[in-house]
């Protein structure tokens, strides 16, 4: 594609290469802190170490936090993944009203700002002592997930070239066979992304934590949270760096899946 | 196939539902304080040699406000057994039922608590002052007291204090003129609401909050603000631990004491007890001045503490006899309407 | 793929929603327009006032069922939900009624309940005023919630008005977050159109590697990046150290705790919101229209203002659109790095909610931003041909 013609090229260059910096000197700012061996969260640094590192990864409630975080997470994204890919599954090519109004709810905790689901989580849950509990904390993380699970697979099912399916039948498959040997494994990368953005949904939630969660349930951002505003040491940078280190793996995968599906998706 | 399906999800919904009943029951016990240095030096004094007894103990922080603990009470299904209130809240808590009632002999008995502090919902644990703090490398001339915290003109720069009406009321008045022993005389009036917050209406240009005692010490590190209100042991833990050179001015001060209570309907009333009893033994309580500087409440803990750190307690008669207590019935009775009185103040320009 | 299975499919999910997120959104709306507590605590009282006018005298039976009510209430420990509700409307007589059952209850047998024991109490419980709002809470159902959220009250006659000028303040605080969320948008579009543009022109390797620079920061979280802000905005932060450091200013500017770090953070975060779609869309947008009207000799400003920019509008609408209605919901943002009086309408629905206890006036906050959320998102939807709900 030609380049459109500007007065002020040089400039404009420059002005997208300061909203580049804008976007990753912050984040970029703050992972050396963490290496710290003094205990402000000022440059220059008094020196190189790893104590916060030992500090976080040592034990201790930062790791407790991690590992609710992983397994709230895990299955919070077991549990969207089931039930994002059989309503998916439900809704591929249906026209019916019933099926639009279907899809609305089923997206529709996208729309609605997370402060009222996790109030309105609280305000249910906790009659039904569910509060505090692992259970209630992976319900409602898994209600801001489904819609993430179900945004990749449906597209990628309505994507799907239906005449596979055909020759399948053609060729003798029953119903379940075919879904489990053709339509199933075209759709595991977008099921796999939906995966990933819902594990990120419920990973990287907040609000829901600090509304939801007991003491024993709390999520490593609900940790972050409470350090912020009561204890700023570099500690928290060492964790923010962590989960720098995680979100990016998390976001290089998610590249070689779109790849792949890209590829998948391409006409024969 | 599908009947199979159904029967295995309904199984799994119905024991992860049976499971968190389970796990709802066999909870720890939880303590809660107000986190920071404070809640440290409480988990060297109490909590870790309480979990070392054999019963498991988790805990907790909060930033005050009876509001939370209604909402706590009236949510359900609370995860707090084991409380540190403030006065007000300890009184206003107990008339609404919100804490169970303390039966005296099993925390120890009358006899091992200081007179007046132990109160039919709950026992004292600290006596604090709110000081007014400085860092003392960067502000070289000591403020005289409440007038140059309301001075911006010859002390320039921000200033912090608790966002609440609680305490900010009484130094606004007293920094207006209004001698100590007043404070509340005037208070009581419309007229003494009003001049306080025409007071700080003066300095709210210059104003910023805090809502946890660990952030004073830490914007006066930062240089956020050039003077704040704070915790007196906050400061006190601040220069021991992080090498700091923050002063405190105790004129004028008001103390009070904060006070342990048990939640009501706590499922583990029985070891909400034990630990209230352990944490008013006199043994345990003589090693809490060390890491924070504040009174405690049982007798025989006054002589068992270091008397070099004498010097910044508040139950010091020196510091004692320029500070003012809190008048508690006063905020009792007018605590909800200054309150949102001052939430609307803090909330807008 | 008959309609019976495609139910059988569907069940799950929508059986899982309708409990999880359904019902309980209702659940939370409807706590805007109920009213339990007094009719719980005080039902004697409200029996004598069925027939009772604002304005007529007040009947003497009232007070002794008043004394009876508030001792059971006391008892039931339903007295306190309902005097803080009727605290809202009559200052002060939260703690008047919880004192006037102390007293009933420790009062000496044969003690008469009568106007004057009220009066001697606290003369706003023996009241007009106070028995209209005590009439007025009878529920089942109020507009009382939902009048407040817009800074409006019944007054003892009963008539809607503004309340008193003091108490003014959600109005302000929507105000607020429209404003926000308005400058929070323009500086994500002004910032974030350059890149967009510049994604289209390049080859598409570069893009690529583009792409990945401005989806990273969308991929780390919130909480992070909210983190960085904070660390790097504070007086001894970075930017403060290094503008001093190049002599441009003399003093630490005041960058966090205000609007300023509140609109730097947001704009920060909902970047890649607005430049996700606006790429999506002008990625579509075929070169050759520029081409055209800048070889019949239009000046490439001209052709941009007058031919690039009208097909990119729908682009723009969408981006914008998508990054106010996330920006009026935000919470955690504004709430790290923001002063007392930046605070947006979800830090007083979470307030409310755990702090003060005022589910209904959190549940009628709430309304107001479901609503408003909604409608921005209906007309999104139009807008975007039925786009608005991809990621782009």
């Amino acid at each position: 594609m030609k380049p459109i013609k500007f007065p002020w090229k040089p400039l404009y260059w420059f002005l997208c290469a300061c909203v580049l910096v804008f976007l990753l000197a912050p984040i970029a700012a703050i992972i050396p802190l963490s290496f710290s061996s003094g205990s402000f969260l000022t440059y220059p640094l008094p020196g190189l170490s790893l104590r916060w590192y030992q500090e976080v990864l040592g034990g201790g409630k930062w790791l407790t936090a991690l590992g609710n975080s992983l397994f709230v997470g895990a299955f919070a994204t077991m549990l969207s993944v089931l039930l994002g890919t059989l309503a998916s599954l439900g809704l591929m090519r249906n026209k019916a009203w019933w099926s639009e109004a279907l899809k609305l709810v089923a997206l529709s905790p996208m729309i609605v700002p997370v402060i009222l689901i996790a109030v309105a989580s609280y305000f249910f849950l906790a009659p039904l002592s569910l509060t505090s509990t692992y259970l209630g904390l992976i319900i409602a993380h898994t209600v801001i997930a489904v819609p993430f699970v179900v945004v990749p697979v449906l597209t990628a099912l309505e994507l799907l070239d239906p005449n596979l399916a055909r020759a399948a039948a053609a060729c003798g498959a029953v119903p379940r066979v075919t879904f489990m040997r053709v339509t199933l494994p075209s759709i595991m990368p977008a099921m796999a992304s939906g995966a990933l953005f819902a594990f990120a949904a419920s990973f990287d939630d907040v609000v829901i934590a600090l509304l939801i969660a007991g003491p024993d349930q709390r999520t490593l951002p609900r940790e972050m949270f409470s350090g912020l505003r009561d204890s700023m040491t570099p500690a928290l940078t060492a964790v923010a760096t962590i989960m720098i280190v995680f979100s990016t793996t998390l976001f290089l995968l998610m590249q070689m899946l779109q790849r792949r599906t890209r590829k998948a998706m391409k006409p024969a | 196939m599908k009947k199979q399906v159904w029967a295995t999800v309904a199984g799994a919904v119905a024991l992860a539902c049976l499971s968190s009943q389970a796990m709802a029951q066999s909870r720890d016990l939880n303590i809660v304080s107000w986190g920071g240095a404070y809640q440290d030096g409480q988990k060297e004094v109490f909590f870790k040699p309480f979990n070392a007894t054999g019963i498991k103990l988790t805990d907790e922080a909060w930033d005050g406000g009876l509001g939370v603990l209604r909402t706590k009470i009236k949510g359900g299904n609370s995860t707090w057994d084991v409380v540190q209130v403030e006065a007000d809240e300890l009184e206003v808590g107990c008339d609404e039922g919100l804490y169970e009632k303390l039966d005296v002999n099993k925390i120890g008995g009358a006899a091992r608590y200081l007179p007046g502090t132990v109160h039919a919902c709950g026992v004292g644990a600290i006596i604090y002052n709110l000081v007014l703090a400085y860092d003392g490398d960067k502000l070289k001339a000591a403020p005289n007291g409440w007038t140059d915290f309301f001075d911006t003109k010859k002390i320039a720069g921000k200033r912090s204090i608790r966002n609440g009406a609680k305490w900010n009321l009484e130094v606004a008045l007293i920094a207006d003129g209004v001698s100590a022993k007043d404070v509340y005389k005037v208070l009581r009036t419309p007229e003494g609401v009003e001049r306080a917050f025409k007071k700080l209406d003066t300095i709210k240009g210059d104003l910023v909050f805090w809502k946890s005692g660990a952030q004073p010490p830490q914007m006066l590190a930062a240089g956020d603000v050039v003077m704040t209100t704070a915790y007196n042991g906050r400061i006190t833990a601040a220069n021991e631990k992080d090498k700091k050179n923050f002063k405190m001015v105790w004129k004028d001060t008001p103390y009070t004491m904060d006070s342990w209570v048990i939640m009501k309907g706590t499922p583990l009333k029985a070891n909400a007890e034990k630990l209230v009893e352990f944490l008013g033994r006199p043994e345990n309580q003589a090693k809490l001045p060390k890491y924070v500087r504040y009174g405690v409440t049982a007798v025989a803990a006054t002589p068992l503490i270091d008397k070099s750190l004498m010097g910044e307690l508040p139950t010091n008669p020196e510091i004692h006899k320029q500070a003012f207590a809190e008048d508690v019935k006063f905020w009792i009775d007018n605590g909800d309407k200054l309150a949102e009185r001052w939430t609307k103040w803090a909330g807008t320009k | 793929m008959s309609t019976r299975q495609r139910f059988s499919l569907l069940l799950p999910l929508s059986g899982f929603l309708l409990v999880f997120f359904v019902a309980p959104l209702v659940w939370l709306l409807s706590l805007a327009v109920r009213e339990a507590e007094v009719p719980r605590a005080l039902p004697r009282t409200l029996a004598v006032l069925q027939t009772w006018q604002p304005g007529q005298a007040l009947p003497p039976k009232v007070f002794p069922d008043l004394a009876q009510d508030l001792v059971e209430a006391r008892a039931a420990s339903t007295l306190a939900d309902a005097a803080r509700r009727l605290n809202y409307e009559v200052g002060g007589v939260r703690s008047s009624l919880m004192r006037a059952a102390r007293e009933v209850g420790s009062a000496v047998p044969d003690t008469v309940f009568g106007a004057e024991f009220f009066n001697a109490v606290d003369p706003a419980l023996a009241s007009p005023e106070f028995f209209a709002a005590v009439q007025r809470a009878r529920g089942p159902v109020s507009s009382y919630y939902l009048l407040a959220a817009f800074d409006l009250a019944r007054n003892a006659k009963g008539e809607i008005e503004r309340v008193s000028e003091a108490n003014r303040i959600y109005i302000d605080v929507l105000m607020r977050t429209l404003g926000i969320s308005l400058s929070v948008t323009l500086l994500c579009l002004l910032l974030g159109f350059p890149v967009a543009m510049l994604l289209t022109q390049v080859t598409a390797k570069t893009a690529d590697w583009l792409m990945i620079l401005v989806l990273l920061p969308f991929w780390t979280s919130l909480l992070v990046r909210t983190a960085a802000w904070v660390v790097v905005l504070q007086r001894e932060g970075m930017v403060n150290t290094l503008l001093m450091h190049l002599g441009v200013i003399s003093e630490p500017l005041t960058l966090i705790y205000n609007r300023t770090g509140v609109l730097i953070a947001m704009t920060h975060v909902l970047l890649p919101f607005m430049i996700l779609p606006l790429y999506g869309v002008l990625k579509g947008i075929p070169p050759h229209y520029m081409r055209a009207a800048t070889s019949l000799g239009a000046p490439p400003v001209v052709a941009f203002f007058r031919v690039y920019l009208p097909m990119a509008a729908p682009a723009i609408m969408a981006g914008s659109l998508m990054v106010f209605i996330l920006a009026m919901g935000y919470y955690i943002t504004p709430a790290l790095v923001g002063g007392g009086s930046d605070q947006m309408l979800s830090y007083f629905v979470a307030t409310y909610t755990t702090d003060t206890g005022n589910w209904g006036l959190a549940s009628a906050l709430g309304l107001m931003m479901l609503v408003t959320t909604l409608a921005l998102y209906a007309v999104a939807h139009k807008l975007s041909g039925g786009r608005a709900l991809s990621m782009g």
